[in-house]
């Protein structure tokens, strides 16, 4: 399943020195997002910057060269702010961005950090006017005694120019941390979720947004969970889902009420009580939601494992996959290293047979929901040379029987995490984020989906 | 990279590094994370659990252990019947006015909409990395652990120093977040404040909460607080001796921030297990001094 996959050569569009083990934290990719055709691929990273790549049209005089994703263009999406009243600086981290679907010659795209969202235009321009009467070529204005006969200015092919400009900026709307954006399928609507509310937004309206989720407590002291992620069913405008981080999942159908406080369906697996302990709460809670292209189940990612959820059923998960099950015993020093509060994103393929999701190490790993084999694959330059063909990898326990080219739990580095990976919708390409590069990876052999 | 220490998995070094990163948080770049600090209050609260049955578990074996003692060494002046309901009647009395305390604090604290950051506020929420957000007009936000501040002064205005030494109450230290002030009491003596004159002690500690009550507003009745205070007597002279055994070190100073802050997890403890809430508050009372001051507060 994932043994056959090529290796693009790595893409790494950030100044990163090989020779040291300097990372700059703007560079730090923060969320990656492919568009409805698989055309472009967004990356927003920790300083606030956006990064679109499109895909090379396949050539037939170089077919090796076919399918390849170059930079399109770059702009700042984000700046840091200043909340004068609170005495707070707003990050300029690029959390989420999601591409609005085409619906004429420019790309849409929202981007957010963690109080504003942004919509962009993306346009192209490789025509420009030329022969203006009363300016010359450079745009100065012309001595008007030199102008002796009109002429009707010509559009002339030049470079084709890629231009980026903000429509829209849907501020001062959210008190905690955005987390999600959702576009809605109905094109005209989206929604943004912070830590307690959720608001639904109309594109063209930025001075007004629609409180639909609430959970903030009457008292702060009895605050016990928060809304981690949010997404819209891909078909029922009315439906959405947002998860907590108390491993819950709420089903919403904006039809029946304006404020969904009270959730359609109640998605949760019991905890087993013997594996208790004082990390419960923390690696149940649920750090990403996503719903499969069907639309008739979810996907979600907590800490050690990957759960698929029937929309039928809520008093289970249909499918439990452990991701890095080996870290169970570490938990105590994931948390003084701060790594158990890491959030993974995981992601379908397009047609919802695969999952795949991120872990440590820069290892990712894929799971075949109906074969039920699994692979363990790392995104680093010392193993994908770009042609070659990823090698599977296996995590084994400390002190346990070892194959040549494993590697033990306590080898294992935990400043290399795949968080963000994403999945071409059509196609057996995938996006991996691994710290400041970001990685793309093609299946040649099985382009297409089964 | 992965630590190599070996990592103590005791409840103890877990609140101690618990503690550290809400305090770490407040100086984070982008402002609280309120997911991250809930997940940590969870850890936090666990942690406490398993500590407080441990060492009310050992109190509990001390008090066994001196009964028996006293049974056998003693010429009983007192019948040690006697002194079991004379006590048994204190608990519950501290029980009632501990509940009814810890409630109306609670209650009283939830709509402090108006109790903006005046300085033992801002101390007490920055105590876990809040700062006084407002969400329009509204209540701090996340100022959810209203805990009450452990402000260095209360100790020193109480010098009540009498002779009646509970010599075994050692060394108490406080590290005021916010200043980074590190004040040390010597010899326990808040111990014998609460111990010997009830009512001299129960004003030279109870004046700072009388000061916090003014600014939080708080409706605490004064005969709560004279009812725990008695209690708190009888119950610190019986359990004062098992202290001496403790190591004292790192473990007093978290064991006083966990009384310290254990007024403020009332979102976290679970309504319904009183019993555990009752005895965690009674080893809490036991721990310091500071606690009678703030569960009666």
């Amino acid at each position: 399943m994932g043994e056959d996959t090529d290796a693009t050569p790595t893409l790494n569009h950030r100044g990163f020195l090989p020779d040291h083990n300097y990372v700059t934290e703007a560079d730090i990719i923060s969320t990656v997002e492919f568009n409805h055709t698989g055309e472009l691929l967004a990356t927003g990273d920790k300083g606030g910057r956006v990064v679109i790549f499109q895909r090379e049209p396949e050539s037939k005089t170089e077919p090796f060269s076919q399918g390849e994703y170059n930079v399109y263009s770059t702009f700042q999406s984000h700046e840091p702010e200043f909340d004068y009243l609170k005495s707070l600086e707003i990050e300029e981290k690029i959390n989420k961005i999601r591409w609005l679907p085409q619906q004429n010659a420019a790309h849409f795209l929202l981007s957010t950090n963690d109080k504003t969202i942004k919509l962009w235009k993306v346009s192209e321009r490789d025509k420009r006017p030329e022969g203006y009467n009363l300016k010359d070529e450079e745009g100065r204005i012309k001595d008007l005694s030199t102008v002796t006969s009109l002429q009707v200015p010509v559009l002339m092919p030049m470079d084709l120019m890629v231009e980026v400009s903000p429509r829209r900026v849907f501020a001062n709307a959210h008190t905690y941390h955005v987390n999600s954006i959702s576009v809605n399928s109905d094109y005209q609507t989206y929604m943004s979720a912070d830590d307690l509310r959720i608001n639904l937004w109309h594109l063209d309206i930025t001075d007004r947004s629609f409180n639909i989720v609430d959970i903030k407590p009457a008292n702060m002291e009895d605050l016990t969970e928060v809304i981690t992620a949010a997404e819209f069913h891909p078909h029922h405008c009315n439906l959405f889902v947002y998860s907590s981080s108390k491993g819950t999942l709420r089903l919403c159908d904006m039809r029946e009420a304006a404020l969904c406080d009270k959730h359609s369906k109640l998605f949760e697996e019991p905890e087993d009580p013997s594996a208790r302990s004082f990390f419960s709460e923390i690696i149940s809670s649920v750090s990403d939601v996503k719903f499969s292209h069907s639309g008739r189940y979810l996907l979600t990612r907590d800490y050690l494992t990957a759960k698929v959820w029937d929309l039928n059923m809520e008093s289970k998960p249909l499918e439990t996959y452990q991701v890095h099950d080996y870290l169970r015993s570490k938990l105590c020093s994931l948390y003084e290293n701060d790594c158990i509060f890491d959030k993974f994103e995981c992601a379908w393929n397009g047609s919802d047979s695969v999952i795949m999701t991120g872990a440590y190490n820069n290892f990712f790993r894929m799971f075949d929901r109906n074969t039920k084999r699994d692979v363990t694959l790392e995104a680093s330059r010392e193993s994908s040379k770009p042609r070659a063909v990823l090698k599977p990898r296996r995590v084994c326990a400390a002190g346990g029987k070892r194959r040549k080219d494993d590697i033990s739990v306590d080898s294992l580095d935990f400043t290399k995490k795949i968080l963000h990976t994403a999945w071409h919708p059509n196609e057996n390409i995938i996006a991996i984020a691994a710290t400041n590069n970001l990685y793309i990876f093609q299946d040649k052999l099985n382009s297409e989906m089964h | 990279m992965i630590s190599t220490m070996e990592c103590a998995a005791d409840a103890q070094s877990l609140i101690s590094i618990s503690l550290m990163k809400i305090h770490n948080s407040r100086t984070q770049r982008g402002g609280i994370k309120l997911h991250k600090n809930l997940l940590v209050s969870y850890v936090l609260r666990n942690a406490r659990q398993v500590y407080i049955k441990e060492k009310y578990a050992e109190i509990y074996r001390m008090q066994q252990y001196e009964e028996v003692m006293t049974v056998c060494n003693e010429i009983q002046e007192l019948n040690p019947l006697d002194l079991d309901a004379e006590d048994a009647e204190d608990e519950e009395q501290a029980r009632s006015a501990c509940c009814s305390a810890e409630e109306s604090l609670c209650g009283a604290a939830c709509h402090r909409g108006a109790a903006q950051p005046v300085a033992h506020a801002r101390t007490a929420s920055a105590l876990f990395g809040c700062s006084p957000l407002e969400d329009g007009s509204k209540e701090p936000d996340p100022c959810y652990y209203r805990s009450c501040c452990m402000e260095p002064s209360p100790v020193s205005h109480c010098d009540q120093f009498t002779a009646n030494s509970n010599m075994h109450c050692n060394k108490t230290t406080v590290l005021d977040l916010d200043t980074h002030v590190v004040t040390t009491v010597e010899n326990g003596y808040l111990h014998q404040d609460c111990c010997c004159d009830a009512l001299q002690c129960g004003q030279g500690a109870q004046s700072p909460a009388r000061k916090r009550k003014v600014e939080f507003g708080c409706c605490v009745s004064d005969v709560e607080d004279v009812s725990d205070f008695t209690a708190a007597r009888k119950r610190a002279k019986r359990e004062d001796c098992c202290y001496s055994n403790l190591d004292y070190t790192d473990t007093s100073n978290i064991s006083n921030l966990i009384s310290i802050f254990g007024s403020g997890f009332s979102g976290l403890l679970s309504r319904q297990s009183d019993l555990e809430q009752i005895c965690s508050k009674q080893v809490l009372a036991s721990l310091g001094a500071w606690t009678r001051a703030i569960v009666a507060f």
